[in-house]
């Protein structure tokens, strides 16, 4: 291996290898039938209301996945929501909606949607220009889906991935016509205009774990249990660092100044 | 059949995701002696993310292919939004035309077609750039009422966030240090810029770290479920387990 590992890279494949053991060894478990104890999401919990009520309303529900490509995680997490979310409207004999502004986002909704129709009994009433490819420009998006949400006045609108200064364009444009809003993005600078705006919102890695926990399959349930030891794991070294950097820099004994050179080497960035 | 189709998509996926990864720990190879494994990994990182980009060119084709297909049928039916599709798709054959043929600038494949004078450039300063800036400011209004909405104090957490605000916005303005101008020196740390200052350097950092901490925690489960296939390709279907 001399000479193939790239030089300050070993501590992040070991971090790395670690959590993606302990992600892996859950979903394992998980699979056996191990018992998977996951917390629950408010947002996720109010959807299936939300859903209910607009289609008893007769008022259709807005997805929107964001506004990066395919290549964003942010994005994939979005679309892994959507998929459950689709599954709940047809079932309801809703109308989703699906504006997007790339169109690679807009094939895979548009398939999402139409196999979550399908696989609800409802294919007849799917119609394809539901999922709509809008614009790639972030502000003629924007303008799009408020006109389209100020005439069609939906009664849920789903905000998911990754928002930039269209998150609030957006989130209000919904609150204007009364519309339960449930958003969720891990980019940190756009939450608090959602916590502002909307009705409920999944911060940060919860987006990531939406999708999941509304499949609620134990393969994936499984994955979240992994995530949440991880979260663990890093509050205790967080914990037990600096711990250990109080003690070294108090003490100056040899045994905590090795302990706090050990912990600066396996966490250090880059 | 269906069998392969869903997965030969997740044979790629794996297999690329995992090049991509194992790319990243990898030191680059010097000179054509190095080892085939780490030869194969530097193109992975070097190469994919331009395949990724012509990818992208034909996703704008299909973009606009289905913009057009669709407010074509919006106008063809004459659905009640039919002038807003009239409007987009003569503003796509005007802006696709110009572009194109790079009407007002340097001819030619090299020709810049944003250079200045060019037809585009105009109808990007003209038309799109004021179109933009009326939209973003409606920005200022927006969270006006949004940050009305949030501050009422009708919870312990929204009380919270309404203090905290308060000083935070205090502390950002003139005003706001002369309204404690007048705290002793020995009790400085209560003056409403330095507890403004307080608030964004430690319960604010704290926060963005564990924020931080928990979406790189989140991607990294969401990677793992997509490399192993518990989190199937949307296109795919099943149920994933």
């Amino acid at each position: 291996m001399n000479g193939w590992l790239a030089p300050g890279t070993w501590n992040i494949a070991l971090v790395g290898a670690t959590v993606c053991t302990l992600i892996v060894v859950s979903v394992v478990r998980a699979r056996r039938g191990a018992h998977v104890p996951v917390r629950s999401f408010p947002p996720l919990l109010a959807l299936d209301r939300a859903v209910a009520d607009a289609v008893a309303q007769g008022r259709p529900v807005y997805f929107v996945a964001g506004s990066q490509d395919l290549d964003n995680m942010q994005t994939v997490a979005a679309l892994a929501v959507l998929r459950p979310l689709a599954r709940k409207v047809a079932e309801a004999g809703g109308r989703l909606f699906v504006p997007t502004n790339r169109s690679l986002v807009m094939d895979n909704a548009r398939e999402i949607c139409r196999r979550a129709y399908d696989d609800a009994g409802r294919g007849d009433l799917w119609r394809d220009d539901w999922v709509a490819y809008i614009s790639d420009d972030h502000l003629g998006f924007v303008a799009r889906v408020d006109g389209l949400i100020a005439r069609e006045r939906p009664g849920l609108c789903v905000l998911m991935g990754f928002f930039a200064s269209e998150s609030l364009l957006l989130a209000e444009g919904g609150h204007q016509v009364g519309a339960v809003q449930i958003a969720g993005t891990a980019s940190a600078v756009q939450l608090p205009f959602l916590v502002a705006s909307c009705d409920h919102v999944l911060i940060g890695e919860e987006l990531f774990a939406a999708g999941a926990s509304l499949e609620g399959d134990a393969a994936r349930l499984g994955s979240l249990r992994g995530q949440d030891l991880c979260k663990l794991a890093a509050a205790a070294c967080l914990v037990a660092g600096s711990l250990v950097a109080t003690l070294a820099d108090v003490t100056g004994a040899q045994p905590w100044l090795f302990l706090r050179d050990a912990f600066l080497n396996v966490f250090r960035a880059g | 059949m269906s069998g392969v189709k869903q997965r030969v998509p997740q044979i790629i996926l794996t297999v690329v995701a995992l090049l991509l990864i194992a790319s990243a720990f990898v030191a680059r190879p010097e000179g054509s002696e190095a080892p085939f494994g780490q030869r194969l990994l530097a193109f992975a990182d070097q190469e994919f993310a331009t395949w990724f980009s012509i990818l992208a060119v034909f996703a704008f084709l299909l973009g606009g292919l289905n913009l057009v297909a669709t407010h074509l049928v919006k106008v063809r039916d004459r659905g009640p939004d039919r002038y807003y599709s009239l409007v987009t798709l003569v503003s796509f054959l005007i802006v696709l035309v110009i572009g194109t043929a790079k009407l007002g600038g340097p001819p030619g494949l090299q020709g810049d077609v944003t250079a200045p004078g060019s037809w585009l450039t105009a109808v990007f300063d003209a038309v799109l750039s004021p179109l933009h800036a009326t939209l973003y400011s409606l920005l200022a209004f927006y969270i006006a009422s949004a940050s009305y909405r949030a501050f009422r104090a009708r919870s312990l957490e929204s009380s919270l966030l309404l203090a905290s605000a308060l000083i935070v916005l205090l502390g950002r303005i003139p005003a706001g240090r002369h309204l404690t101008a007048w705290v002793p020196e020995p009790l400085a740390f209560l003056r409403v810029e330095e507890l403004s200052l307080w608030i964004l350097r430690v319960p604010n950092t704290a926060g963005q770290r564990a924020l931080m901490i928990g979406i790189a925690l989140g991607v990294i489960a969401l990677a793992v479920r997509m490399i192993a296939g518990v989190e199937k390709d949307p296109r795919s279907g099943g149920d994933g387990s």
